[in-house]
């Protein structure tokens, strides 16, 4: 089972002697093709947990699963290796290679999995129309709008097939209606290619979308909230 | 790997205007360093070809103590056989008879030191090519008993065609030799050193004049050029026992080799100079790149590629720089200076007669020799390979959630 545990994580920053919590012994367990929002006020630990979840920072102590793989015992390339392959990220600032067309963002990610060429163009064409870019393909970043960059960036994510997709404020810099559309377009890809989605967020449509919000404050989880009781 | 060539060189196109500016920076850098070089070369070439071409030949066979005693008394005999031997080796183009001497030269009220050359006109002019360079009257002939003598002293001694110049000289085994000789021609030597001073004449009036009957001072061994000279030099020095000698013209002519060494290295204390001006641009420009898109390269390796990757691509950045600098240099460098090698920079005034005095011609000459390109270029790339292994380490050093952050 792609599952994430997460035991007894802890971050501590030491600041000038004062040791500094952002992650204060969380656990968690997070099932195959979830839809899971983080929530909680600035200096939570919510991007600090995201960031130890993909790898991309090291927790001070504590076990970190992803599917199987402890990932804190990975080497930083075969972390490399392990996000390339098992992760997608979705970025708050949307962060396409610049010099890249939006079909060529999206093929780099297969590019670096070595996958064939017709592969890649198939499924970036697929993806490409699936968050509704279709003629876009050739537009480089900066002919595209926030909106538009990050459902580029969200295709880039399932570009390599992962098994989880971690968005950091992937809302933070969208209007309504690109909010609204890049989650229908998340929910949809959740639905059809069983994806776990975990989302870091402060905004309340993200929180309203997801099927499990879980609450951290000041570095520990004070909630862990399933859809089906979410108030409406 | 065509993906990371693309992104690099896509990448050097972001700023444009710096891209430009080091390319730029490189262009001026390879362009300086070559037409330095060239100018160098051509100058050093020139001192070579009238030492070799115009005097010495490349290599000489004496009596072994003629270089430290220019002497009649130190010549040798005539020996056909020892130079069909010398001649036998297929290296070797030409083995050129002289005898050589000094003596004073005076027509009227006027006298002047000058170098007497006894030679075969027919096989002298294949080295010197002098017949050519006859600017009045005619070149001397097999058995000739006039001389030829350089234009600066027939201007000097007021001599003109078939006029009479007198030769007073000590000839062998201290013998008195005062001789009366027609001028036959009139030549404008290469050398305006030699042109001030040189009689040429018939070997064998030469040896009649100077009472060395059947005796030469030297033979001088042409080959093809240096390279091949110390190849047949190290053959000859070997086979070639007392009371011969063998020399190059390096040898022979140790301050004109000093003198280009010493100019040479200025030289290079010069283009290392303009070189590290240039490092420092071009290093300037890649540390800007790195710290405006370490951010990016956080989000790279977060996404899934490798550092190692990365550093290359950074890598071929540095270097589509370098090329790209070196290229439009040489591009310009090469056509701009073969049209200068066909048309030397003509010196005037006091520089001019400096250059005279030294014994040169008054001219800025260029050399087209492929080393000097070759070698701006492989100064340049070895300079942007070096430079390109700091992007490369700055990569592998990168961790990713502070490059994120862009920290």
């Amino acid at each position: 089972m792609n599952v994430i545990e997460v035991k007894q994580l802890e971050k501590i920053y030491n600041d000038s002697e004062v040791k500094v919590y952002a992650l204060n012994g969380v656990d968690l367990r997070i099932e195959e093709g979830e839809f899971t929002a983080i929530v909680g006020p600035s200096g939570s630990g919510k991007t600090t947990f995201l960031n130890m979840l993909g790898g991309l920072d090291q927790p001070t102590s504590g076990f970190i699963s992803i599917g199987g793989t402890e990932i804190s015992k990975l080497s930083s390339s075969e972390l490399i290796h392990f996000r390339l392959h098992n992760i997608g990220f979705v970025f708050q600032a949307y962060n396409l290679i610049p010099v890249l067309t939006a079909k060529e963002n999206v093929e780099f990610i297969m590019q670096l999995q070595n996958k064939p060429k017709s592969e890649r163009e198939s499924r970036t064409m697929a993806l490409l129309k699936e968050v509704g870019l279709e003629g876009r393909e050739n537009s480089r970043p900066n002919k595209l709008s926030g909106g538009q960059q990050q459902r580029v960036a969200v295709a880039r994510a399932l570009a390599s097939k992962p098994k989880f997709v971690l968005a950091d404020e992937p809302t933070a810099n969208l209007d309504s209606k690109s909010t609204e559309n890049l989650l229908e377009i998340m929910e949809e890809l959740n639905r059809k290619e069983n994806v776990t989605f975990i989302f870091s967020t402060h905004d309340q449509r993200v929180v309203n979308k997801a099927r499990r919000v879980i609450t951290l404050e000041d570095g520990k989880i004070i909630s862990d909230v399933r859809k089906a009781i979410l108030p409406q | 790997m065509h993906t990371n060539i693309k992104l690099a060189w896509r990448n050097i196109w972001r700023n444009k205007r710096r891209t430009l500016i080091t390319v730029a920076s490189i262009f001026f850098g390879v362009l300086l360093s070559a037409y330095m070089t060239s100018m160098q070369e051509g100058s050093y070439s020139k001192m070579v070809e009238i030492v070799v071409k115009f005097y010495s030949g490349y290599m000489q066979v004496h009596q072994a103590d003629y270089w430290e005693n220019k002497s009649v008394n130190n010549s040798f005999d005539y020996d056909q056989a020892f130079i069909d031997q010398l001649k036998s080796n297929p290296e070797i183009d030409l083995v050129i008879p002289r005898l050589e001497s000094f003596g004073l030269a005076s027509a009227g009220e006027l006298t002047r030191g000058s170098a007497i050359f006894g030679i075969v006109p027919e096989i002298e002019t294949q080295l010197t090519g002098i017949a050519d360079k006859i600017v009045s009257g005619k070149y001397l002939q097999a058995t000739d008993d006039g001389v030829v003598i350089g234009d600066g002293l027939a201007r000097f001694l007021k001599l003109s065609l078939n006029d009479t110049l007198i030769i007073i000289t000590q000839g062998y085994h201290g013998v008195s030799s005062a001789g009366k000789f027609p001028v036959r021609g009139i030549i404008k030597h290469v050398s305006p050193e030699l042109n001030k001073s040189i009689i040429y004449m018939e070997l064998k009036t030469c040896q009649n004049f100077l009472g060395a009957e059947n005796k030469l001072t030297s033979l001088v061994v042409n080959v093809a050029d240096n390279d091949v000279m110390r190849k047949v030099l190290k053959k000859l020095k070997s086979e070639i026992q007392a009371p011969f000698s063998v020399m190059s013209w390096e040898e022979m002519q140790p301050e004109v080799v000093q003198q280009i060494e010493s100019d040479r290295a200025g030289g290079v204390i010069m283009k290392a100079i303009l070189y590290i001006v240039i490092a420092f641009g071009i290093f300037g420009t890649i540390m800007m790149m790195i710290a405006e898109r370490r951010r990016e390269f956080g989000v790279m390796i977060s996404i899934g590629m490798q550092k190692k990757k990365l550093a290359v691509i950074l890598f071929v950045e540095t270097l589509f720089i370098g090329v790209l600098g070196i290229l439009s240099g040489l591009a310009v460098s090469l056509p701009l200076l073969l049209l200068q090698a066909q048309n030397p920079i003509p010196l005037t005034g006091e520089t001019a007669k400096l250059m005279e005095d030294f014994g040169f011609e008054p001219f800025m000459f260029f050399s087209t020799a492929p080393e000097i390109f070759l070698q701006q270029a492989i100064s340049v790339f070895a300079m942007t390979v070096l430079i390109g292994i700091y992007p490369m380490v700055a990569t592998l050093r990168i961790k990713e959630i502070k490059a994120l952050h862009g920290t």
